[in-house]
Protein backbone atom coordinates (compact mmCIF):
# COMPACT_ATOMS: atom_id res chain seq x y z
CA UNK A 1 0.00 0.00 0.00
CA UNK A 2 1.43 3.34 -1.01
CA UNK A 3 1.08 6.49 1.07
CA UNK A 4 0.62 9.70 -0.84
CA UNK A 5 0.23 13.20 0.48
CA UNK A 6 -1.98 15.64 -1.34
CA UNK A 7 -3.27 19.15 -0.81
CA UNK A 8 -6.94 19.67 -1.57
CA UNK A 9 -8.27 23.15 -2.24
CA UNK A 10 -12.01 23.48 -1.70
CA UNK A 11 -13.68 26.43 -3.39
CA UNK A 12 -16.18 28.40 -1.31
CA UNK A 13 -19.23 26.53 -2.58
CA UNK A 14 -17.84 23.12 -1.61
CA UNK A 15 -16.62 23.92 1.91
CA UNK A 16 -19.79 22.74 3.63
CA UNK A 17 -20.37 19.65 1.44
CA UNK A 18 -19.48 16.13 2.61
CA UNK A 19 -16.91 14.96 0.09
CA UNK A 20 -13.82 13.23 1.44
CA UNK A 21 -15.71 10.52 3.34
CA UNK A 22 -16.47 8.97 -0.05
CA UNK A 23 -12.77 8.20 -0.50
CA UNK A 24 -13.30 5.58 2.20
CA UNK A 25 -16.79 4.51 1.23
CA UNK A 26 -16.47 4.23 -2.55
CA UNK A 27 -12.73 3.77 -3.13
CA UNK A 28 -11.56 1.87 -0.06
CA UNK A 29 -8.88 4.48 0.66
CA UNK A 30 -7.60 5.24 4.15
CA UNK A 31 -6.75 8.82 4.94
CA UNK A 32 -5.12 10.77 7.70
CA UNK A 33 -5.80 14.51 7.99
CA UNK A 34 -2.52 16.39 8.40
CA UNK A 35 -3.96 19.86 8.17
CA UNK A 36 -7.40 21.37 7.74
CA UNK A 37 -8.13 25.05 7.42
CA UNK A 38 -10.93 27.31 6.27
CA UNK A 39 -9.61 30.75 5.37
CA UNK A 40 -11.48 34.00 6.10
CA UNK A 41 -12.43 34.03 2.42
CA UNK A 42 -14.08 30.68 3.19
CA UNK A 43 -11.88 28.60 0.94
CA UNK A 44 -10.93 25.28 2.46
CA UNK A 45 -7.55 23.59 2.48
CA UNK A 46 -7.12 19.99 3.47
CA UNK A 47 -3.82 18.16 3.58
CA UNK A 48 -4.33 14.41 3.43
CA UNK A 49 -2.13 11.38 3.63
CA UNK A 50 -3.90 8.77 1.54
CA UNK A 51 -3.24 5.05 1.69
CA UNK A 52 -4.69 2.60 -0.84
CA UNK A 53 -3.95 0.72 -4.04
CA UNK A 54 -2.89 2.59 -7.17
CA UNK A 55 -6.02 2.12 -9.18
CA UNK A 56 -8.40 3.14 -6.41
CA UNK A 57 -6.18 6.10 -5.53
CA UNK A 58 -6.33 7.45 -9.08
CA UNK A 59 -10.10 6.90 -9.21
CA UNK A 60 -10.51 8.68 -5.89
CA UNK A 61 -8.47 11.64 -7.06
CA UNK A 62 -10.49 11.71 -10.28
CA UNK A 63 -13.68 11.80 -8.21
CA UNK A 64 -12.36 14.73 -6.14
CA UNK A 65 -11.42 16.65 -9.26
CA UNK A 66 -14.86 16.07 -10.76
CA UNK A 67 -16.53 17.57 -7.71
CA UNK A 68 -14.53 20.77 -8.26
CA UNK A 69 -11.80 20.21 -5.66
CA UNK A 70 -8.32 21.26 -6.82
CA UNK A 71 -5.74 18.55 -6.12
CA UNK A 72 -2.05 19.26 -5.77
CA UNK A 73 0.84 17.08 -4.61
CA UNK A 74 2.12 18.31 -1.27
CA UNK A 75 5.80 18.71 -2.02
CA UNK A 76 5.11 21.71 -4.26
CA UNK A 77 3.95 23.70 -1.28
CA UNK A 78 6.91 23.96 1.08
CA UNK A 79 10.12 25.60 0.04
CA UNK A 80 13.42 26.68 1.48
CA UNK A 81 14.94 29.98 0.40
CA UNK A 82 18.68 29.27 0.43
CA UNK A 83 19.48 32.98 0.28
CA UNK A 84 17.76 33.49 3.64
CA UNK A 85 18.89 30.31 5.41
CA UNK A 86 21.95 30.78 7.64
CA UNK A 87 22.29 27.04 8.37
CA UNK A 88 21.77 27.41 12.11
CA UNK A 89 19.59 24.31 12.32
CA UNK A 90 17.08 25.48 14.89
CA UNK A 91 14.43 23.94 12.60
CA UNK A 92 15.93 20.45 12.65
CA UNK A 93 14.44 19.09 15.90
CA UNK A 94 11.11 20.79 15.17
CA UNK A 95 10.49 18.81 12.00
CA UNK A 96 8.37 15.71 12.82
CA UNK A 97 9.46 13.75 9.74
CA UNK A 98 13.21 14.51 9.54
CA UNK A 99 12.71 16.46 6.33
CA UNK A 100 15.26 18.99 7.62
CA UNK A 101 18.64 17.44 8.29
CA UNK A 102 22.20 18.49 9.01
CA UNK A 103 25.01 17.73 6.60
CA UNK A 104 27.68 16.86 9.15
CA UNK A 105 30.55 17.79 6.81
CA UNK A 106 29.47 21.15 5.42
CA UNK A 107 27.26 21.83 8.45
CA UNK A 108 24.54 22.93 6.03
CA UNK A 109 20.85 22.38 6.66
CA UNK A 110 19.28 20.31 3.90
CA UNK A 111 15.59 20.12 3.05
CA UNK A 112 14.41 16.72 1.82
CA UNK A 113 11.13 17.62 0.17
CA UNK A 114 9.89 14.04 -0.23
CA UNK A 115 9.76 13.62 3.55
CA UNK A 116 7.85 16.86 4.21
CA UNK A 117 4.24 16.61 5.37
CA UNK A 118 3.72 20.38 5.28
CA UNK A 119 2.93 20.74 8.97
CA UNK A 120 4.37 24.27 8.83
CA UNK A 121 6.27 24.30 12.13
CA UNK A 122 9.55 25.17 10.35
CA UNK A 123 7.85 28.25 8.89
CA UNK A 124 7.11 29.58 12.38
CA UNK A 125 10.35 28.31 13.84
CA UNK A 126 12.78 29.85 11.34
CA UNK A 127 14.09 33.19 12.66
CA UNK A 128 15.20 34.17 9.14
CA UNK A 129 11.91 33.42 7.31
CA UNK A 130 13.74 30.96 5.07
CA UNK A 131 10.92 28.40 5.03
CA UNK A 132 7.61 29.15 3.38
CA UNK A 133 4.45 27.25 2.73
CA UNK A 134 1.79 27.98 0.16
CA UNK A 135 -1.55 26.23 0.06
CA UNK B 1 57.42 33.40 23.66
CA UNK B 2 56.23 35.91 21.09
CA UNK B 3 54.97 39.47 21.30
CA UNK B 4 52.14 41.14 19.39
CA UNK B 5 54.78 43.41 17.79
CA UNK B 6 56.68 40.38 16.49
CA UNK B 7 53.49 38.86 15.10
CA UNK B 8 52.58 42.15 13.39
CA UNK B 9 56.08 42.28 11.87
CA UNK B 10 55.47 38.79 10.45
CA UNK B 11 52.10 39.94 9.06
CA UNK B 12 53.85 42.85 7.34
CA UNK B 13 56.49 40.55 5.89
CA UNK B 14 53.88 38.04 4.74
CA UNK B 15 55.38 35.34 6.95
CA UNK B 16 52.60 34.99 9.50
CA UNK B 17 51.07 31.57 10.19
CA UNK B 18 47.33 31.75 10.88
CA UNK B 19 44.87 28.90 11.39
CA UNK B 20 41.30 28.66 12.68
CA UNK B 21 40.34 27.35 16.13
CA UNK B 22 39.20 24.12 14.45
CA UNK B 23 42.33 23.66 12.35
CA UNK B 24 44.72 24.10 15.29
CA UNK B 25 43.66 20.76 16.82
CA UNK B 26 45.18 18.60 14.06
CA UNK B 27 48.35 20.67 13.99
CA UNK B 28 48.94 20.22 17.73
CA UNK B 29 48.25 16.48 17.47
CA UNK B 30 50.81 16.19 14.68
CA UNK B 31 53.55 18.52 15.88
CA UNK B 32 53.09 18.72 19.65
CA UNK B 33 52.62 21.76 21.85
CA UNK B 34 56.14 23.17 21.83
CA UNK B 35 56.63 23.15 18.06
CA UNK B 36 53.11 24.40 17.38
CA UNK B 37 53.52 27.33 19.78
CA UNK B 38 56.59 28.38 17.79
CA UNK B 39 55.04 27.71 14.39
CA UNK B 40 51.53 29.18 14.71
CA UNK B 41 51.19 32.92 15.32
CA UNK B 42 47.45 33.49 15.31
CA UNK B 43 44.31 31.38 15.81
CA UNK B 44 41.03 32.82 14.57
CA UNK B 45 37.73 32.28 16.38
CA UNK B 46 34.21 33.29 15.35
CA UNK B 47 30.53 33.23 16.05
CA UNK B 48 27.26 34.08 14.28
CA UNK B 49 23.85 34.14 15.92
CA UNK B 50 21.01 36.26 17.32
CA UNK B 51 22.40 38.78 19.83
CA UNK B 52 19.49 40.81 21.17
CA UNK B 53 21.57 43.36 23.03
CA UNK B 54 22.87 44.87 19.79
CA UNK B 55 22.06 48.29 18.44
CA UNK B 56 23.17 51.32 16.50
CA UNK B 57 23.58 55.03 17.02
CA UNK B 58 23.60 57.56 14.23
CA UNK B 59 23.52 61.29 13.52
CA UNK B 60 21.07 62.58 10.92
CA UNK B 61 22.49 66.12 10.53
CA UNK B 62 20.62 69.41 10.93
CA UNK B 63 17.38 70.35 9.20
CA UNK B 64 16.33 73.82 8.03
CA UNK B 65 14.76 75.17 10.19
CA UNK B 66 16.38 73.18 12.97
CA UNK B 67 14.59 70.46 14.93
CA UNK B 68 15.63 69.11 18.34
CA UNK B 69 14.83 65.40 18.49
CA UNK B 70 15.86 65.09 22.15
CA UNK B 71 12.70 64.83 24.25
CA UNK B 72 10.59 64.19 21.17
CA UNK B 73 9.39 61.02 19.48
CA UNK B 74 11.18 59.38 16.57
CA UNK B 75 10.54 56.28 14.47
CA UNK B 76 12.49 54.70 11.62
CA UNK B 77 10.19 52.69 9.33
CA UNK B 78 7.70 52.98 12.21
CA UNK B 79 10.14 51.33 14.65
CA UNK B 80 10.76 53.59 17.68
CA UNK B 81 14.28 55.01 18.15
CA UNK B 82 15.61 56.48 21.37
CA UNK B 83 15.97 60.26 20.98
CA UNK B 84 17.39 61.17 24.41
CA UNK B 85 20.74 62.47 23.11
CA UNK B 86 20.83 66.14 22.08
CA UNK B 87 19.24 67.26 18.81
CA UNK B 88 20.26 64.92 15.99
CA UNK B 89 21.64 61.74 17.57
CA UNK B 90 19.46 58.63 17.64
CA UNK B 91 19.83 55.17 19.11
CA UNK B 92 18.03 52.09 17.82
CA UNK B 93 18.12 48.72 19.56
CA UNK B 94 17.63 45.36 17.85
CA UNK B 95 14.55 44.47 19.92
CA UNK B 96 12.56 47.67 19.25
CA UNK B 97 9.06 47.03 17.82
CA UNK B 98 6.58 49.21 15.92
CA UNK B 99 3.84 50.52 18.17
CA UNK B 100 1.24 48.90 15.92
CA UNK B 101 2.80 45.41 16.17
CA UNK B 102 0.29 43.19 18.02
CA UNK B 103 3.14 41.55 19.95
CA UNK B 104 1.80 38.51 21.83
CA UNK B 105 -1.80 39.73 21.89
CA UNK B 106 -2.42 37.17 19.19
CA UNK B 107 -0.35 34.44 20.79
CA UNK B 108 2.22 33.45 19.67
CA UNK B 109 3.19 36.70 17.95
CA UNK B 110 5.06 36.57 14.64
CA UNK B 111 7.31 39.61 15.19
CA UNK B 112 7.98 39.99 11.50
CA UNK B 113 9.65 43.40 11.61
CA UNK B 114 11.53 45.42 14.21
CA UNK B 115 14.84 47.04 15.15
CA UNK B 116 16.99 44.17 13.86
CA UNK B 117 15.33 44.33 10.44
CA UNK B 118 15.66 48.13 10.28
CA UNK B 119 19.39 47.83 11.01
CA UNK B 120 19.77 45.20 8.27
CA UNK B 121 17.93 47.38 5.73
CA UNK B 122 19.93 50.48 6.67
CA UNK B 123 23.16 48.52 6.09
CA UNK B 124 21.78 47.27 2.75
CA UNK B 125 21.58 50.90 1.65
CA UNK B 126 17.78 51.07 1.53
CA UNK B 127 15.95 54.38 1.99
CA UNK B 128 14.11 54.33 5.31
CA UNK B 129 11.36 56.65 6.51
CA UNK B 130 12.26 58.79 9.51
CA UNK B 131 9.33 60.44 11.26
CA UNK B 132 9.82 62.77 14.22
CA UNK B 133 7.81 65.06 16.43
CA UNK B 134 9.48 67.58 18.72
CA UNK B 135 8.26 70.24 21.15
CA UNK B 136 10.05 73.21 19.56
CA UNK B 137 12.36 75.76 21.18
CA UNK B 138 13.58 79.24 20.28
CA UNK B 139 16.76 77.80 18.78
CA UNK B 140 15.12 74.61 17.39
CA UNK B 141 11.67 75.78 16.29
CA UNK B 142 10.61 72.90 14.03
CA UNK B 143 8.11 70.43 15.46
CA UNK B 144 7.60 67.81 12.75
CA UNK B 145 9.83 65.98 10.30
CA UNK B 146 9.11 63.19 7.83
CA UNK B 147 11.81 62.23 5.37
CA UNK B 148 13.68 59.39 3.74
CA UNK B 149 17.12 58.78 5.15
CA UNK B 150 19.94 56.68 3.74
CA UNK B 151 23.04 55.39 5.51
CA UNK B 152 25.32 57.15 3.01
CA UNK B 153 23.91 60.54 4.03
CA UNK B 154 24.24 60.01 7.79
CA UNK B 155 27.15 61.75 9.52
CA UNK B 156 28.00 58.78 11.69
CA UNK B 157 26.38 55.36 11.85
CA UNK B 158 27.89 53.08 14.46
CA UNK B 159 27.08 49.56 15.59
CA UNK B 160 27.40 49.45 19.37
CA UNK B 161 26.48 46.17 21.00
CA UNK B 162 26.11 46.10 24.75
CA UNK B 163 26.36 42.35 25.14
CA UNK B 164 27.70 39.92 22.55
CA UNK B 165 29.85 36.79 22.39
CA UNK B 166 28.53 35.05 25.50
CA UNK B 167 31.14 32.75 26.97
CA UNK B 168 28.95 29.66 27.30
CA UNK B 169 25.17 29.62 27.32
CA UNK B 170 22.23 27.59 28.57
CA UNK B 171 20.86 24.62 26.67
CA UNK B 172 17.11 25.24 26.65
CA UNK B 173 14.48 22.52 27.13
CA UNK B 174 10.79 22.39 28.01
CA UNK B 175 9.52 19.87 30.59
CA UNK B 176 5.93 21.12 30.51
CA UNK B 177 3.12 19.55 28.50
CA UNK B 178 2.61 22.49 26.11
CA UNK B 179 4.74 24.09 23.38
CA UNK B 180 6.58 27.21 24.56
CA UNK B 181 7.97 30.06 22.46
CA UNK B 182 11.26 31.46 23.73
CA UNK B 183 14.33 33.43 22.65
CA UNK B 184 15.93 29.99 22.43
CA UNK B 185 13.42 29.04 19.74
CA UNK B 186 10.27 26.95 19.80
CA UNK B 187 10.58 24.33 22.54
CA UNK B 188 8.41 21.25 22.15
CA UNK B 189 6.72 19.77 25.24
CA UNK B 190 8.04 16.89 27.34
CA UNK B 191 11.68 17.47 26.43
CA UNK B 192 10.87 17.43 22.71
CA UNK B 193 14.03 19.30 21.75
CA UNK B 194 17.11 20.90 23.30
CA UNK B 195 18.39 24.15 21.82
CA UNK B 196 21.89 25.55 22.25
CA UNK B 197 23.33 28.89 21.29
CA UNK B 198 27.08 29.17 20.94
CA UNK B 199 29.45 27.96 18.22
CA UNK B 200 31.28 25.71 20.71
CA UNK B 201 34.90 25.13 19.77
CA UNK B 202 34.92 28.12 17.37
CA UNK B 203 33.31 30.52 19.84
CA UNK B 204 35.79 33.28 20.80
CA UNK B 205 35.77 33.26 24.59
CA UNK B 206 35.99 29.45 24.92
CA UNK B 207 39.43 29.83 23.31
CA UNK B 208 40.69 32.46 25.75
CA UNK B 209 38.82 31.50 28.90
CA UNK B 210 40.67 33.92 31.23
CA UNK B 211 40.74 36.84 28.71
CA UNK B 212 44.54 36.85 28.60
CA UNK B 213 44.71 38.19 25.04
CA UNK B 214 41.17 39.50 24.51
CA UNK B 215 40.52 42.82 26.26
CA UNK B 216 39.42 46.40 25.84
CA UNK B 217 40.72 47.77 22.54
CA UNK B 218 41.19 44.38 20.87
CA UNK B 219 40.67 44.70 17.12
CA UNK B 220 38.17 42.19 15.73
CA UNK B 221 36.06 41.22 12.70
CA UNK B 222 32.67 42.82 13.23
CA UNK B 223 29.95 42.20 10.64
CA UNK B 224 32.27 42.38 7.66
CA UNK B 225 34.65 45.13 8.73
CA UNK B 226 37.15 45.75 11.52
CA UNK B 227 35.63 46.64 14.86
CA UNK B 228 36.82 46.82 18.43
CA UNK B 229 36.03 45.53 21.88
CA UNK B 230 34.82 48.66 23.66
CA UNK B 231 34.28 47.27 27.15
CA UNK B 232 33.17 44.08 28.83
CA UNK B 233 29.55 43.38 28.05
CA UNK B 234 26.58 43.83 30.32
CA UNK B 235 25.77 40.87 32.59
CA UNK B 236 29.50 39.98 32.52
CA UNK B 237 29.83 37.13 35.00
CA UNK B 238 33.38 35.74 35.01
CA UNK B 239 33.37 34.34 38.55
CA UNK B 240 31.14 31.29 37.85
CA UNK B 241 32.31 27.74 38.51
CA UNK B 242 34.80 26.42 35.95
CA UNK B 243 36.07 23.07 34.70
CA UNK B 244 39.67 21.93 35.24
CA UNK B 245 40.59 23.42 31.88
CA UNK B 246 39.18 26.78 32.88
CA UNK B 247 35.94 26.64 30.86
CA UNK B 248 33.07 28.29 32.73
CA UNK B 249 30.24 25.80 33.33
CA UNK B 250 27.59 28.54 33.10
CA UNK B 251 27.08 31.70 31.02
CA UNK B 252 30.07 33.87 31.97
CA UNK B 253 31.94 36.66 30.19
CA UNK B 254 30.36 38.95 27.59
CA UNK B 255 31.78 41.68 25.35
CA UNK B 256 30.60 45.12 24.27
CA UNK B 257 31.57 45.73 20.63
CA UNK B 258 31.80 48.79 18.45
CA UNK B 259 32.39 49.43 14.75
CA UNK B 260 31.55 51.55 11.73
CA UNK B 261 28.10 50.50 10.48
CA UNK B 262 28.76 52.15 7.11
CA UNK B 263 31.45 49.57 6.36
CA UNK B 264 29.42 46.56 7.46
CA UNK B 265 27.57 43.99 5.36
CA UNK B 266 24.02 42.69 5.76
CA UNK B 267 25.49 39.24 5.23
CA UNK B 268 26.69 39.48 8.84
CA UNK B 269 23.92 41.66 10.30
CA UNK B 270 20.60 39.94 9.81
CA UNK B 271 17.25 40.90 11.32
CA UNK B 272 15.64 37.89 12.99
CA UNK B 273 12.10 37.07 14.10
CA UNK B 274 11.79 34.81 17.11
CA UNK B 275 8.26 33.40 17.04
CA UNK B 276 6.31 34.28 20.17
CA UNK B 277 9.30 36.15 21.60
CA UNK B 278 10.34 39.18 19.57
CA UNK B 279 12.87 40.63 17.18
CA UNK B 280 16.63 40.34 17.31
CA UNK B 281 19.74 40.91 15.23
CA UNK B 282 22.11 38.15 14.21
CA UNK B 283 25.70 39.35 14.28
CA UNK B 284 28.85 37.86 12.77
CA UNK B 285 31.98 38.29 14.89
CA UNK B 286 35.56 37.06 14.56
CA UNK B 287 38.32 37.46 17.14
CA UNK B 288 42.01 36.67 16.56
CA UNK B 289 44.02 35.10 19.36
CA UNK B 290 47.77 35.68 19.24
CA UNK B 291 49.66 32.54 20.23
CA UNK B 292 52.11 34.30 22.54
CA UNK B 293 53.22 31.19 24.42
CA UNK B 294 52.39 27.56 25.19
CA UNK B 295 49.82 28.55 27.80
CA UNK B 296 47.75 30.55 25.28
CA UNK B 297 48.11 27.65 22.84
CA UNK B 298 46.77 25.23 25.46
CA UNK B 299 43.60 27.34 25.72
CA UNK B 300 42.88 27.34 21.98
CA UNK B 301 43.33 23.56 21.95
CA UNK B 302 40.08 23.12 23.82
CA UNK B 303 37.83 20.46 22.23
CA UNK B 304 34.05 20.14 21.96
CA UNK B 305 34.04 17.41 24.60
CA UNK B 306 35.73 19.78 27.08
CA UNK B 307 32.98 22.40 26.75
CA UNK B 308 29.98 21.71 28.96
CA UNK B 309 26.79 23.72 29.32
CA UNK B 310 23.90 23.64 31.77
CA UNK B 311 20.53 22.25 30.62
CA UNK B 312 17.83 24.65 31.79
CA UNK B 313 14.06 24.20 31.84
CA UNK B 314 12.54 27.19 30.07
CA UNK B 315 9.01 26.22 31.12
CA UNK B 316 9.65 26.78 34.85
CA UNK B 317 13.16 27.47 36.22
CA UNK B 318 14.16 30.11 33.68
CA UNK B 319 10.97 32.22 33.68
CA UNK B 320 10.78 32.05 37.48
CA UNK B 321 14.40 33.12 37.83
CA UNK B 322 15.37 29.94 39.66
CA UNK B 323 18.89 28.64 39.37
CA UNK B 324 18.26 24.89 39.32
CA UNK B 325 19.39 22.98 36.25
CA UNK B 326 18.58 19.55 34.82
CA UNK B 327 22.25 18.66 34.40
CA UNK B 328 25.17 19.33 32.08
CA UNK B 329 25.85 18.30 28.51
CA UNK B 330 28.93 18.68 26.32
CA UNK B 331 29.27 20.31 22.91
CA UNK B 332 30.39 16.96 21.53
CA UNK B 333 26.96 15.62 22.44
CA UNK B 334 25.06 18.74 21.37
CA UNK B 335 26.69 18.76 17.94
CA UNK B 336 26.05 15.03 17.44
CA UNK B 337 22.38 15.99 17.08
CA UNK B 338 21.15 14.28 20.25
CA UNK B 339 21.70 14.61 23.98
CA UNK B 340 20.61 12.34 26.80
CA UNK B 341 18.72 13.63 29.81
CA UNK B 342 17.91 10.86 32.24
CA UNK B 343 16.88 8.03 29.98
CA UNK B 344 15.52 10.26 27.26
CA UNK B 345 17.31 11.04 24.00
CA UNK B 346 16.49 14.54 22.83
CA UNK B 347 17.18 15.98 19.37
CA UNK B 348 19.19 19.22 19.45
CA UNK B 349 18.78 22.48 17.57
CA UNK B 350 21.29 25.31 17.30
CA UNK B 351 20.53 29.04 17.27
CA UNK B 352 24.03 29.96 16.08
CA UNK B 353 25.37 29.17 12.64
CA UNK B 354 28.52 27.10 12.84
CA UNK B 355 28.78 27.24 9.05
CA UNK B 356 28.79 31.04 9.07
CA UNK B 357 31.22 31.10 12.01
CA UNK B 358 33.62 28.90 10.01
CA UNK B 359 33.33 31.30 7.11
CA UNK B 360 34.17 34.27 9.36
CA UNK B 361 37.13 32.47 10.98
CA UNK B 362 38.48 31.86 7.46
CA UNK B 363 37.87 35.43 6.28
CA UNK B 364 39.74 36.81 9.29
CA UNK B 365 42.51 34.29 8.68
CA UNK B 366 42.86 35.54 5.11
CA UNK B 367 42.78 39.21 6.14
CA UNK B 368 45.72 38.57 8.47
CA UNK B 369 47.61 36.46 5.92
CA UNK B 370 47.15 39.13 3.25
CA UNK B 371 48.44 41.85 5.56
CA UNK B 372 45.08 43.64 5.75
CA UNK B 373 44.55 43.12 9.47
CA UNK B 374 47.10 43.67 12.23
CA UNK B 375 46.67 42.52 15.81
CA UNK B 376 46.25 44.97 18.67
CA UNK B 377 47.29 44.66 22.26
CA UNK B 378 44.42 45.34 24.69
CA UNK B 379 44.72 48.73 26.38
CA UNK B 380 43.05 47.33 29.52
CA UNK B 381 41.90 43.92 30.75
CA UNK B 382 38.32 42.85 31.30
CA UNK B 383 37.48 41.45 34.77
CA UNK B 384 38.48 37.79 34.90
CA UNK B 385 37.74 34.74 37.07
CA UNK B 386 39.67 36.03 40.08
CA UNK B 387 38.22 39.57 40.01
CA UNK B 388 35.22 38.89 42.22
CA UNK B 389 33.10 40.62 39.55
CA UNK B 390 29.69 39.01 39.20
CA UNK B 391 26.22 39.45 37.73
CA UNK B 392 23.52 40.32 40.26
CA UNK B 393 19.77 39.89 39.96
CA UNK B 394 17.63 42.97 40.59
CA UNK B 395 16.92 43.63 44.22
CA UNK B 396 13.32 44.83 44.19
CA UNK B 397 12.33 47.33 46.84
CA UNK B 398 8.79 48.32 47.65
CA UNK B 399 7.99 51.85 46.51
CA UNK B 400 6.24 53.71 49.32
CA UNK B 401 3.24 56.03 48.79
CA UNK B 402 2.63 54.57 45.33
Amino acid sequence: MIKRRVVLHFPKELVDKPIVYRLVKDFDLEFNILKAEVSPKEEGVLVLEIKGNDEEFLKGIEYLKNTGVKVQPLSQDVSMDRSRCVDCGVCIPLCPTQALVRNKVSWEVEFIKERCIACGICVSGCPYKAMSIKF
Amino acid sequence: MKTIEEINKKIKEGKVVVVTAEEILDIVKEKGTKKTAQLVDVVTTATFGPMCSSGIYFNIGYTKPRIKLGGGKVTLNKVPCYPGFAAADLVLGASSLPEEDPRNQVYPGEFRYGGGHVIQELVEGKDLILEATAYGTDCYPRKYLKTYINIKDLNEAVLFNLRNCYQNYNVAVNTSSRVIYTYMGILKPNLGNANYATCGKLSPLFNDPYYKTIGIGTKIFLAGTTGFIAWWGTQHNPSVERTEKGIPKFPAATLALIGNLKEMSSKWLVGTSLYGYGVSLSVGIGIPIPILDEEILSYVCIEEKDIISPVVDYSSSYPQGKEDILGFTSYAELKSGRIKIGNKEIPTGCLSSIKKAREIANILKNWIKEGRFFLSKPVASIPSADSGYSFKPLKERKVEND
